[in-house]
């Protein structure tokens, strides 16, 4: 007996893979609906629905690039601490101290290649007439993938603390200042008084909600901290999981009748 | 100046000798095809005398002296990127592409194309303020999101062309060929694998070959100039020259999402759905290219390559000069009309009026505006719904029609205002800066 026959004989790999390899017809079909990971798919599909040329695997291809970002990420949080003493320097030694430093470049240029691909992907769904019924949720769901994606991102560049980072912030989020009503400097705020006492001032509207301070600080700092790590992160898990259930569930991807 | 012009070109001639060799083996490739493939050996020679010429222009490159672009090629494109020729340009050159979109779906006229557009940026690139911008780390991604737009735009189109003439003689469209089932495993699962593993290396090679950029430490006291968002906000930001901060960067926004989520509820027409056509669904396809590329993508291209410092325009090839000054006289569509129409000044309420008497002088000297705002929003829609709309607004219903008209004409919002400031300065339609409300 061969080495890879002792591996496949043995109690400890059919206990992870109960089935012979997927050499034969039958054995393709059973991987497909034994194996965890690869449930997400269908045993068959129509050859219009894998070719590259149609969906241009852009969904796929995001997807991917999530995982990337995940794996990278956590590596990343290793080395960072999120307060004005150390962010700047934890990004500095990254590139100075760390040996085959290209983990911030990896998670950096994954990002950036995120938003593009789920543009594109969007791009396709559209093009093709996908979002068209049944699967209009489901375009729905990918517009709010779309939008934390962007956050995500967004989120992230605040996190070297060097100019760039908290100029663009700077600029972004000055915006939030004009939401009508709920900024301090946006129509209609003066609104809302009570015994005229205005409610929304710069330490109370929407801008300061959503810096956790007057101006890009240390608030700031730990609350996008948080944001682009945990908290949109586990709601693009749980809406991808939707997505890829609601592609199965709307008929696979989809093709002319 | 010189000296450094020569010291530049010393530094950009490696990386030119290998990515116009890069093109040299792109068009030897292509050569290859023709000939083995499509048994066209004309075609062959052809690129391969272009894969010859473009090896010899990267030894010269390589040789510190890559070819460059005539000073007065150069100052005619810094003059084409003005705001005015910038937006009417790229609009007429989509409508184009998409009128004989027959002819540029011919695969050797998009390759010709590619050619063409590679070598311009292997000739720019030897200016330095050109190669300044397009080199700045986190702008490198845009360079790729433009020739991945381009390219897939091509092969949805050359689909879409495809499958409408298909239709049109009464076959299915080509998806429908392809209507046999094939296992998941192997087809699909290697083809995942493959996809993971090229993508796997091509970040690997990126994130090797460019730093991540890391500047000074933030400084809250120094204002970098220009600052700007991230470069997937900088259409938001464009918006900003012609909007007010609550509409650029709260009310429209909002809008855009609203509007991508409601477009299955829109559009009503049931043809064109899992296959690649622009017949089936003219409108549909021409709002959403109009909005994606027009509105999103070339603004962000704005943004990102041409707003330079004290967000003034600066040609690709010009200097970012922060003491660059340009004499700003905008004016408020009230100003307009009482100053020059009227020859008035603007009605003011008398010092210490009530707030009833103040609120009606303010109405009453932005009349005009608010008349014309309302009369966009509010009058537009059922005009259209009896005109151009008539069979839209029957097939829709009242709410889907409203809703649909509504988010066209705050879309179309913005062309209109771009219009009236290049045409008139016009600043603000309405102009109440008592309560930040200005349109
Ligand atoms: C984080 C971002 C996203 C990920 C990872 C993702 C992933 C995927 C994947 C893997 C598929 C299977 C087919 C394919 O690869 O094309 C898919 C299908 C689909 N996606 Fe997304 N998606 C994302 C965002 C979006 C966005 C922004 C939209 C639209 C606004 C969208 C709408 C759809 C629709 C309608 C389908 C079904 C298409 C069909 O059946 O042909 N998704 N998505």
């Amino acid at each position: 007996m061969s080495l890879g026959e002792i591996i496949r004989e043995s109690q400890v790999w059919k206990s992870i893979f109960r089935h012979p390899m997927p050499t034969d017809r039958r054995n393709r079909i059973v991987v497909m609906l034994t194996n965890f990971f690869l449930h997400l798919h269908p045993v068959s599909i129509k050859k219009q629905g894998i070719a590259l040329s149609y969906t241009w695997c852009m969904g796929g291809v995001t997807f991917f690039l999530f995982l990337v970002e995940t794996v990278t990420g956590v590596l990343l949080m290793f080395y960072y601490r999120p307060t004005l003493e150390w962010a700047y320097n934890d990004i500095l030694a990254l590139r100075d101290v760390l040996s085959l430093g290209i983990l911030r470049e990896l998670h950096r240029w994954g990002a950036h290649a995120m938003v593009i691909t789920t543009w594109l992907h969007m791009y396709r769904v559209f093009l093709t007439g996908s979002y068209k019924p049944p699967r209009e949720f489901n375009w729905v769901v990918g517009v709010i993938l779309l939008l934390l994606t962007l956050l995500l991102s967004f989120t992230g560049y605040l996190l070297p603390w060097d100019q760039l980072a908290i100029w663009a912030i700077t600029v972004g989020s000055n915006m939030a200042r004009a939401t009508p009503i709920l900024g301090h400097e946006g129509p209609g705020q003066q609104l809302l008084t009570v015994g005229g006492i205005d409610m929304i001032t710069n330490a109370s509207d929407a801008r300061f909600g959503l810096l956790g301070a007057r101006f890009v600080g240390e608030e700031t700092l730990n609350r996008f901290y948080i944001l682009h790590c945990i908290a949109i992160p586990l709601v693009v898990a749980l809406l991808l999981a939707i997505h890829f259930w609601r592609v199965r569930k709307d008929g696979g991807i989809s093709g002319p009748l | 100046m010189h000296g450094s012009h020569a010291d530049y070109l010393r530094d950009v001639s490696g990386f030119l000798g290998g990515y116009f060799l890069a093109i040299a083996l792109m068009n030897a490739v292509y050569a290859f095809t023709m000939w083995r493939v499509k048994s066209r050996p004309m075609a062959a020679l052809v690129w391969t005398a272009v894969a010859v010429a473009m090896t010899g222009i990267s030894a010269i490159a390589w040789g510190g002296s890559p070819p460059e672009l005539a000073q007065p090629i150069k100052d005619y494109i810094n003059w084409l990127t003005g705001p005015v020729i910038y937006s009417v340009g790229t609009t007429v050159a989509l409508v184009v592409l998409f009128v004989f979109r027959k002819f540029f779906v011919n695969p050797v006229v998009a390759w010709i194309g590619l050619n063409l557009s590679l070598i311009f940026m292997g000739l720019s690139m030897t200016d330095s303020n050109f190669g300044a911008i397009v080199m700045k780390p986190d702008n490198v991604p845009i360079v790729g999101l433009v020739f991945l737009l381009g390219f897939f735009t091509w092969l949805a189109t050359a689909k879409g062309v495809e499958n409408d003439e298909r239709i049109k003689r009464g076959l299915p469209p080509t998806e429908k060929l392809d209507d046999e089932k094939v296992l998941v495993w192997p087809d699909l699962v290697y083809t995942e694998l493959i996809c993971m593993l090229a993508l796997t290396a091509f970040l690997l090679v990126w994130a090797i070959c460019l730093q991540a950029p890391l500047e000074e430490p933030a400084s809250s006291v120094k204002t970098p100039n220009p600052s700007k968002a991230p470069w997937y906000f900088l259409g938001l930001q464009e918006m900003l020259v012609y909007y007010d901060p609550w509409n650029a960067g709260v009310v429209l926004p909002s809008l855009i999402i609203f509007g991508l989520m409601a477009i299955p509820f829109i559009d009503f027409n049931k043809r064109g759905n899992g296959y690649y056509s622009i017949e089936e669904r003219k409108f549909a396809y021409l709002t959403f290219q109009f909005g994606f590329l027009e509105l999103w993508v070339t603004l962000i291209i704005l943004g990102t390559f041409l707003r330079g410092p004290n967000w003034n325009i600066f040609g690709p090839f010009e200097y970012w000069d922060p003491h660059k000054v340009l004499a700003l006289n905008n004016v408020d569509l009230s100003q307009i009309w009482w100053n020059d129409v009227m020859h008035q000044a603007l009605p003011k309420a008398p010092p210490g009026a009530s707030v009833l008497r103040e609120v009606s002088y303010v109405l009453y000297r932005e009349w005009l505006g608010i008349v014309l705002v309302l009369a966009y929003f509010l009058l537009l829609p059922p005009l259209m719904a009896t005109t151009i709309f008539r069979t839209f607004f029957l097939k829709m219903g009242f709410m889907r029609y409203m809703i649909m008209a509504n988010l066209l004409l705050f879309m179309l919002s913005l062309p209109i205002k771009m219009v009236l400031r290049w045409v008139f300065n016009l600043k603000y339609i309405i102009y109440i800066p008592e309560i930040f409300l200005n349109f």
